[in-house]
């Protein structure tokens, strides 16, 4: 008797040969493999949400000639920035400590920035120079609007120890 | 004891005339034996209740909440000193949390106006409100520490070795989603303490490597505050109204779902590795 399984286990074993049971075997768990991709994909996707409401990340703070040489805390409240003027320049400062994101205060007296959780100090250009922080305070981007305003853009920062600082947008010339 | 009156095996064929049953065995015997042998009784209690090892077995493979645990259990394995009932106080205070938590969802609404509020008036005119409040953030200080002290008492005792080393991991599994479970409630009574611990907190999602935006590799795989696995968390990039939507959610279904999944499990995992203590 001429042994029909004997010959089928062969070919199916053997990887090469695509025979209809393969081809169907591979057919159907791509369709599996495939939906539970999109499914679990989706799923992900479903977390990430496409619209936020939240504060603006883009905001105007007045014209550069309001601002006085120094640090200027007119926004410190309601953006959490300083906006810095120097004696060519205007860029702004995140009001945020590198160190656990506390939000340090400016003493004027003194000539720096102090945050009261842990006690670090930085420059008024925002360089660190004691306690724990690690690096100095981030930038936002700035330019000029159209109406002469100064625009802060929070969407791109400009980190010191990676000398961004000297980077286009990082300020502007007064 | 008539066994062959009360709950038995028997078919009773044998139409029993009502007269002569209330003769026999008076009214009250009489109803004993026409309930106790109806249809819709043995469909609920499908054995017998007489005290042989037999019944024993049956009373608790035959129920679905009991069938998870072995049908008999060495006279030492539950000594208070070998388990210390840390496991079993845990499941306790898990249950204590569910009812005490969804009593809780009466008076709570997940919202950034409400939600301080809510737990105000719990703590103040709800009735019980106060003891309902207090009983599950009570509850849930003691489920950490029994979780804790569950795991102590199965290290010492050696219980992680195999083959319970299973059952070790959904343990810890169990540990992480306890944890999870504190976290995520914290936030709900929306107060200055659960605002800024969920804030430092979720912080720390910011460095998780590859998935954070302040992480190893999270710059170089494009991630930012809006795209990275704190964003997911919170549903924004900052601890807002999405973010107390979010934990109230998992605090109230996702995280008590897996949970369950995980107790099951581990429950019956218990029985399959050989019983709750004692060697192998």
């Amino acid at each position: 008797m001429d042994c029909q399984t004997t010959s089928d286990e062969k070919t199916v074993t053997d990887a090469k040969v695509v025979n209809r049971r393969r081809a169907l075997y591979l057919l159907g768990w791509g369709f599996i493999g495939v939906f539970l991709t999109t499914v679990v994909g989706s799923a992900i996707r479903f977390f990430f949400p496409r619209i936020i409401y939240e504060p603006p990340t883009k905001y105007k703070v007045g014209n550069p000639l309001e601002y006085t040489l120094g640090v200027s805390e007119r926004f410190k409240k309601q953006f959490r920035v300083w906006i810095v003027r120097e004696v060519d320049r205007i860029y702004v400062i995140q009001a945020k400590c590198t160190h656990l994101g506390c939000t340090p205060n400016w003493l004027s007296s003194e000539g720096k920035f102090k945050c009261p959780c842990h006690g670090s100090g930085f420059t008024p250009d925002g360089v660190n120079i004691e306690g724990p922080a690690p690096r100095p305070l981030e930038r936002f981007k700035v330019v000029l609007a159209e109406d002469g305003q100064i625009l802060v853009d929070e969407s791109v920062r400009f980190r010191g120890e990676r000398d961004e600082w000297q980077k286009p947008g990082a300020f502007i010339l007064v | 004891m008539d066994r062959g009156l009360w709950l038995s095996n028997k078919d009773d064929k044998d139409k029993l005339d009502i007269r002569e049953l209330i003769k026999t065995k008076g009214l009250p015997g009489a109803i004993k034996h026409y309930v106790g042998n109806s249809q819709i009784w043995r469909s609920f209690f499908r054995h017998s209740l007489e005290d042989t090892p037999k019944t024993r077995m049956q009373t608790v493979i035959s129920n679905v909440f009991l069938h998870l645990h072995p049908a008999k259990v060495k006279r030492h394995a539950p000594l208070f000193k070998f388990t210390w009932c840390m496991g079993g106080i845990t499941f306790f205070t898990f249950l204590v949390l569910t009812i005490t938590g969804v009593s809780l969802m009466f008076y709570y609404h997940p919202n950034v106006r409400d939600a301080y509020w809510d737990m105000k008036g719990l703590e103040n005119h709800v009735p019980f409100g106060l003891l309902l409040r207090n009983l599950h953030r009570w509850g849930a200080h003691l489920m950490v520490i029994t979780v804790w002290f569950h795991m102590f008492r199965v290290f010492m005792t050696g219980s992680y070795k195999p083959p319970r080393e299973f059952n070790w991991v959904i343990g810890v599994v169990l540990l992480v989603f306890t944890l999870l479970l504190s976290f995520t409630g914290y936030l709900l009574p929306w107060d200055q303490l659960g605002f800024w611990a969920v804030t430092v907190g979720t912080n720390m999602a910011r460095s998780t490597p590859g998935l954070g935006h302040e992480g190893p590799f999270g710059e170089l795989l494009g991630m930012t505050a809006y795209n990275d696995i704190r964003f997911a968390l919170l549903g924004g990039s900052m601890v807002g109204g999405n973010a107390l939507l979010r934990a109230y959610i998992w605090h109230c279904i996702g995280l008590p779902l897996i949970v369950s999944i995980f107790l099951i499990v581990h429950f019956w995992r218990i029985r399959k590795d050989g019983g709750i203590s004692g060697k192998l």
